[in-house]
């Protein structure tokens, strides 16, 4: 390390959705690299420092090194010519270089999607058909006396989750801790996360529907025949206890993830449990929030939302912006073979998607921005190398509960950002639309 | 010897910080190429702790590496692995309609050990 050092308080953790804004990073200038990260998560002192400068090419094209400029060039052509371009990511890049994403998309009459759409798209699907009853995670830290957990795993997944927002920190109404709350974990097995819990409820895979929808049968009073325990693997006294504790706590939230969106029911098991928070207001204050993975997913949502008035697997191939899940979200137009070229904005759908829906994509022409090389990134046509958001790049990223956050960069990189390269295509491909 | 079982891929802290360093080096790799399987299916199924076994979707087949599952409580019937491209590969490409693949809950075949 060298003596020429700096330190940048309140920095923010970009790597998960809990986009913890308490980081003391120490900067060492001359190597470019963050060699310490006080009040990081085990994930998060990986991503301080795995994200130094390393010396990848700025662009490739077909593999072969080019310039940034040149890279523009061919990436602003394959979009302007394709005839039904996708745009797909953007959960690892900063609402600005989103809104300039969603431009590009107006402009061609793109498809364009989030990873929204493989992570909490169900339960967006949800919100609009249910409603939502949230919180900021500040208003739940100094109020929640009863956390339930259902379907995560936040002691690997979000390791700060418990103690910076949802269990053990100590509120303006929760004086002691963990101790004024009771915490209760829904899942399929017991988890790192499950010692935490002062109830594990383990409920037999794909159940989780009938078990939610049992709930709020009991919290309507009605009743429920014992052999839900055979179904679900919860007895009914077991579900009659937790129901009793909904009811009467001062302030419940039921914290949900992706063993519900990505099992068998996805929206309806969502649905189910916004409906269970929604019907427990007739008695005492209770929330949903979803527990959000990537760092700025949900500032994907509300980028998307504001400017199509959607919030992913939107399509502008009329002119217009059309919303269908199943029809514009990425998984689904790749896999049935429909796109031409692809643009994938921090994200690595050749790791996450079905094989249908890579062997397509190994077909088309594709476009990567990614500060590291990926799978993605190794069969793309044009692949750039772009800086660090909230490491090397500064702007807005929204917290899992939608409270957006402004980012305090430690140090500069000599790639340029998301927002950069996206806003040069835009303006290449205005001029080409123009020239036509 | 191929049965059925239930594959259920996670997230696991080694899976956060190795996809840190990067999707394509040796660890991240190998984190997300083993399956973790319950001590009881193991034996049943003849197994140890690094033996290569197949996965098998009904249109995918993937190898990976098994491992006895160290966790509390038993989760016969269940395989765990840490997302990434085995986990993933193995879904089907409908969606039914939602954007969303099936991700979780697959139900494969499992074969092996296989030789090495």
């Amino acid at each position: 390390m060298s003596e020429n050092t700096k330190v940048v308080e309140n920095a923010t953790c970009t790597f998960c959705g809990c986009v913890c804004d308490d980081m003391d990073l120490t900067v060492d200038l001359d190597e470019h690299r963050i060699t310490k990260a006080k009040n990081a998560c085990v994930l998060g002192r990986a991503w301080f420092a795995e994200h130094t400068v390393e010396a990848y090419p700025a662009a490739l094209i077909d593999g072969k090194e080019a310039t940034t400029e040149e890279a523009v060039e061919a990436a602003a052509q394959i979009l302007v010519n394709a005839r039904f371009p996708i745009i797909y990511g953007m959960s690892d890049t900063t609402c600005e270089a989103q809104k300039q994403a969603v431009a590009i998309a107006n402009y061609l009459r793109a498809n364009i999607d989030t990873t929204t759409s493989v992570c909490h798209g169900p339960s967006g699907m949800a919100f609009q058909g249910v409603g939502e009853s949230s919180a900021t995670l500040g208003e739940i830290k100094n109020r929640a006396d009863l956390v339930i957990y259902w379907g995560g795993n936040p002691a690997e997944a979000h390791p700060r989750h418990f103690t910076r927002y949802g269990v053990t920190p100590k509120g303006m109404y929760i004086p002691n801790g963990k101790k004024d709350r009771t915490m209760v974990l829904v899942d399929v097995r017991e988890t790192p996360s499950a010692p935490v819990a002062d109830i594990f409820l383990r409920v037999k895979p794909g159940t989780d529907f009938e078990v939610l929808w049992a709930l709020r049968a009991l919290v309507k009073g009605r009743t429920i025949d014992s052999s839900i325990e055979e179904k679900t693997g919860i007895p009914l006294e077991t579900l009659e206890d937790l129901v009793e504790r909904m009811k009467s706590c001062q302030f419940g939230v039921l914290f949900f993830g992706m063993g519900l969106t990505m099992t068998r029911g996805r929206h309806f098991n969502s649905g189910a449990l916004l409906a269970l928070a929604s019907d427990l207001n007739e008695f005492t204050h209770f929330v949903a929030n979803p527990v959000r993975g990537h760092g700025n997913v949900t500032g994907a949502d509300n980028v998307v939302s504001w400017q199509t008035g959607y919030p992913f697997g939107v399509n502008f191939n009329r002119g217009y912006p059309r919303f269908n899940p199943g029809e514009f979200t990425t998984a689904d137009v790749l896999a049935r073979g429909e796109a031409d070229a692809a643009c994938i904005i921090a994200s690595d759908p050749a790791s996450n998607f079905s094989r249908p829906a890579i062997e397509h994509l190994m077909k088309i022409p594709v476009i990567t921005f990614d500060p590291k090389p990926s799978v993605t990134s190794k069969l793309a046509k044009v692949a750039f190398t772009t800086a660090t958001y909230g490491i090397n790049v500064p702007g807005t990223v929204y917290r899992m509960d939608d409270v957006p956050i402004t980012l305090r960069p430690a140090f500069e990189s000599p790639y340029p950002s998301d927002e950069d390269v996206l806003t040069a295509i835009k303006n290449r491909i205005l001029e080409l639309k123009a020239a036509a | 010897m191929a049965e059925t079982i239930m594959l259920v891929p996670v997230r696991t802290n080694k899976q956060g910080t190795s996809l840190n360093a990067g999707k394509l080096k040796d660890e991240y790799q190998l984190v997300t190429s083993t399956v973790e399987i319950d001590p009881a299916d193991m034996e049943r199924l003849g197994l140890t702790t690094g033996d290569k076994v197949r996965l098998r979707s009904p249109a995918v087949e993937t190898v990976v590496t098994c491992q006895q599952r160290k966790g509390k409580g038993s989760t016969a019937g269940m395989m765990f692995i840490a997302y990434g491209p085995p986990s993933s590969e193995l879904m089907d490409g409908d969606t039914a309609g939602t954007g969303m693949p099936l991700s979780k809950h697959l139900l494969v075949e499992i074969e092996g050990p296989l030789a090495s």
